[in-house]
């Protein structure tokens, strides 16, 4: 029996064990939806804007580790998708993004609606289509599904003319694939490995540098192993969070341009680093012409253009990050590492960047570690971009495997809701905590309409300062405090979230922290609060643009750092 | 680390759009081309291409890495000077009067080139060889004036063997 492109694109997905789809309807991609109600399997969540889809299969697709799956029509449906195609490409989430197109006859006449979306995206997308012929329609669903999950995960595009989606040919789901330029490192090379094992098992002062590799890999008991094996302390890039728990001896915490000063100080005097599941962003490195200036590097990557793109590599292990953990975990040796983890706690005690400064004023700090506390470190914190995603990477202390969703790559501001409801959606019996700053909640606060009509119960913290913070602080810093256009005149987002039917409290005080994250967590369904926190609070340390890691700026010590410079931080 | 020319033989599926994800890739990553061909390969739906990029080793290493990643690309050598033979067409378009022609035929000839076209002040001539040849002919040609030039860029293939 024939059936319609849109039938075939349904049983596809469902082939693939597509369970929901996040999407908004458009001219181009009616036939789609027309044949949803044949298939009750597929959940679509109705959302209020494109980004939202997108943003949202992001964060499901990070929360459960397969592709997550988005849907808009042509022209601007599909390039309202574009910053959360872009976000899940820097951050190698797997997404499959549907998009309609303009009928064929009419494809290249600039129609209504019509946009090159293909075109578009290939820079921010790890392969996409044009669907010309109905008849290619299910392999092209079944290599972008496989291009998607597989080797370093990123997002696919599909782009589906409308009369393709009408258009009659047989279902064949093929059950192989030919894709002769398709390559997938899995195993590290042997040698490699023993290459990598010799330099660790002689190394007096070495770092991980612990990436979203790990968690990709879900390599967390072999990450572990090896560590407090060989005795290795570890730094985290920001999405590398969650690998390692965060109250394990060996942890530094963060590393980079907000980085804690123990794990910027370390990786900056190692003699050994080993960089696993990470690409060496700027913001994790600072300056790379003095990045860890006597440390040879291991770099242990599944993508080999990775190998030497931003720094120079002794040692590189191309593979999966389990398997290749697995293989290092038999050779390397067991070591005390007990002058170099002294030196360690002495920086620990030297630049104690987890504690919160004495203040009667509301710190974002204090509100995330009580988030932590109330939650006991369970729940899954979903950030915003900014300050609020510094202050949770820095203040919330992650012992659970796999527990911070956040854009650290592309940082489009408003991920935030819409990733929430991903997450949510995707593990419905954890605790989904959404950390918003109040810049960003207004770039995608339109999907507070989508919890409440999918009923997705995420607890909401604003961290309202009445600033885009993180931009004011630059200005603070680098801009001689002239705060041009950080002001944010903000509406009552209590009564906001109370026009949704969502419930809310407003926080101005200390004391009222604990009682509100207290009322969020028993109610049943999504909860805001909108926390009024210290206007002009900084996330310290911060290393200065064109500065090493170790030139960390915190207040507690401008006059070690003025020494050090010569210059004073309003200088730069 | 110094800038040279590198030479990239790509084989890629022959398949809508690949020249774009190429071009974007370059584009995107800062690299330079100088040349880029593309043509029929020996196996059926696949092209090869030749790009002729400017760099260091590290940028040219990174170039055959990310070109790698592309989907539609199969294959991609980064061949070292001594290891391939090259070559480039060019048609020159030269002016040429009832005086000169003969003079310009002695120098095509010398080139084992092709006169391929005669006109009443003008003719064109085909040549096929390595960079330096046809620059060596074009120079020549330049005395009498050249009116146009088309050129290939470069093709290449490794030396023996190899593949």
């Amino acid at each position: 029996m024939k059936k319609t492109g849109a039938q075939i694109l349904c049983e596809s997905l469902i082939k693939e064990g597509v369970e929901v789809i996040f999407g908004i309807l458009g001219g181009s991609v009616l036939p789609i939806y027309d044949t949803f109600p044949q298939y009750p399997q597929l959940r679509h969540i109705l959302v209020r804007h494109e980004q939202g889809a997108a943003h949202a299969a992001d964060g499901y697709a990070r929360a459960i580790h397969k592709a997550g799956v988005c849907i808009a029509t042509s022209g601007p449906g599909a390039t309202n998708l574009v910053t959360g195609i872009a976000c899940a490409y820097m951050d190698s989430a797997p997404m499959v993004a549907i998009t309609g197109q303009v009928a064929r006859p009419v494809i290249g006449k600039d129609a209504f609606q019509e946009t090159d979306i293909t075109g578009i995206t290939i820079p921010i997308t790890k392969h996409n289509y044009l669907v010309t012929d109905v008849t290619e329609l299910a392999r092209t669903v079944k290599e972008a599904f496989h291009i998607a999950q597989t080797g370093r995960p990123g997002p696919v595009l599909i782009d589906v003319p409308r009369d393709v989606q009408q258009e009659q040919t047989e279902f064949i789901y093929p059950d192989r694939l030919d894709l002769p330029g398709y390559k997938v490192f899995s195993r590290g090379h042997p040698s490699q490995i023993k290459k990598a094992a010799a330099l660790i098992n002689e190394a007096e002062q070495p770092v991980i540098i612990a990436g979203r590799g790990i968690i990709i890999s879900q390599a967390y008991d072999e990450f572990r192993e090896f560590a407090e094996k060989a005795q290795i302390p570890v730094a985290h890039t920001l999405l590398g969070l969650s690998c390692f728990p965060g109250d394990h001896i060996l942890d530094l915490g963060m590393m980079g341009m907000h980085g804690t000063g123990c794990a910027n100080m370390a990786v900056q005097n190692t003699d050994l680093l080993i960089a696993i599941g990470m690409r060496f962003d700027d913001r994790a490195t600072a300056t790379t012409k003095e990045f860890a200036p006597n440390g040879r590097v291991i770099h242990i990557d599944i993508d080999p253009a990775e190998i030497g793109k931003n720094v120079p590599v002794d040692v590189p292990v191309v593979g999966d990050i389990k398997s290749v953990l697995t293989a290092l975990n038999e050779e390397v040796e067991r070591r005390e590492h007990v002058d170099w983890l002294s030196q360690i706690e002495q920086w620990r005690c030297e630049y104690p960047s987890q504690d919160i400064r004495q203040s009667d004023e509301l710190l974002p700090q204090y509100i995330i570690r009580q988030i932590c506390e109330a939650t006991q470190g369970d729940a899954l914190m979903v950030t915003g971009v900014g300050q609020n995603q510094m202050f949770v990477a820095r203040y919330f202390t992650f012992t659970k495997p796999d527990s911070l969703i956040s854009a650290g790559g592309l940082g489009p501001m408003g991920f935030e809701l819409p990733a929430a409801m991903g997450v949510k959606i995707g593990r419905p019996e954890e605790a989904v905590w959404c950390v918003a700053g109040d810049g960003g909640f207004q770039m995608t606060i339109q999907e507070l309409a989508t919890i409440t009509q999918e009923n997705i119960a995420v607890k909401i913290a604003i961290m309202n300062n009445g600033y885009l913070g993180m931009v004011r602080q630059w200005q603070e810093l680098f801009y001689g405090r002239r705060y041009v256009d950080t002001k944010l005149w903000n509406p009552d987002f209590v009564r906001i979230a109370e026009a949704y039917e969502i419930p809310g409290v407003r926080v101005k005080r200390r004391e009222e922290v604990i009682p509100a994250i207290q009322k969020a967590t028993e109610h049943p369904g999504a909860f805001l609060i909108d926390f009024l926190i210290e206007p002009e609070e900084n996330i310290y340390p911060i290393v200065p643009p064109g500065e090493c890691l170790a030139r960390f700026f915190e207040p507690s010590r401008t006059e070690t750092w003025k020494q050090k410079s010569g210059v004073s931080i309003t200088e730069f | 680390m110094t800038d040279t020319r590198h030479t990239l033989v790509a084989l890629v599926e022959d398949k809508p759009g690949v020249l774009n994800r190429i071009a974007s890739l370059f584009r995107r990553r800062s690299f330079n081309i100088e040349s880029l061909a593309v043509g029929g390969s020996e196996r059926p739906g696949f092209s090869r291409m030749t790009i002729v990029a400017i760099g260091d080793s590290a940028q040219v290493e990174q170039i055959r890495k990310q070109l790698e990643k592309l989907i539609n690309v199969v294959k991609v050598s980064a061949i070292t000077e001594g290891d391939m033979v090259t070559r480039e067409l060019a048609l020159i378009k030269v002016k040429a009067t009832a005086s000169t022609r003969s003079e310009i035929m002695q120098i095509v000839s010398i080139f084992r080139a092709n006169i391929v076209d005669v006109a009443p002040s003008s003719v064109t001539v085909e040549v096929t060889g390595d960079e330096d040849k046809v620059n060596s002919l074009l120079g020549l040609l330049r005395d009498f004036g050249v009116k146009e030039v088309s050129r290939t860029g470069r093709i290449a293939l490794t030396r023996g063997s190899n593949s």
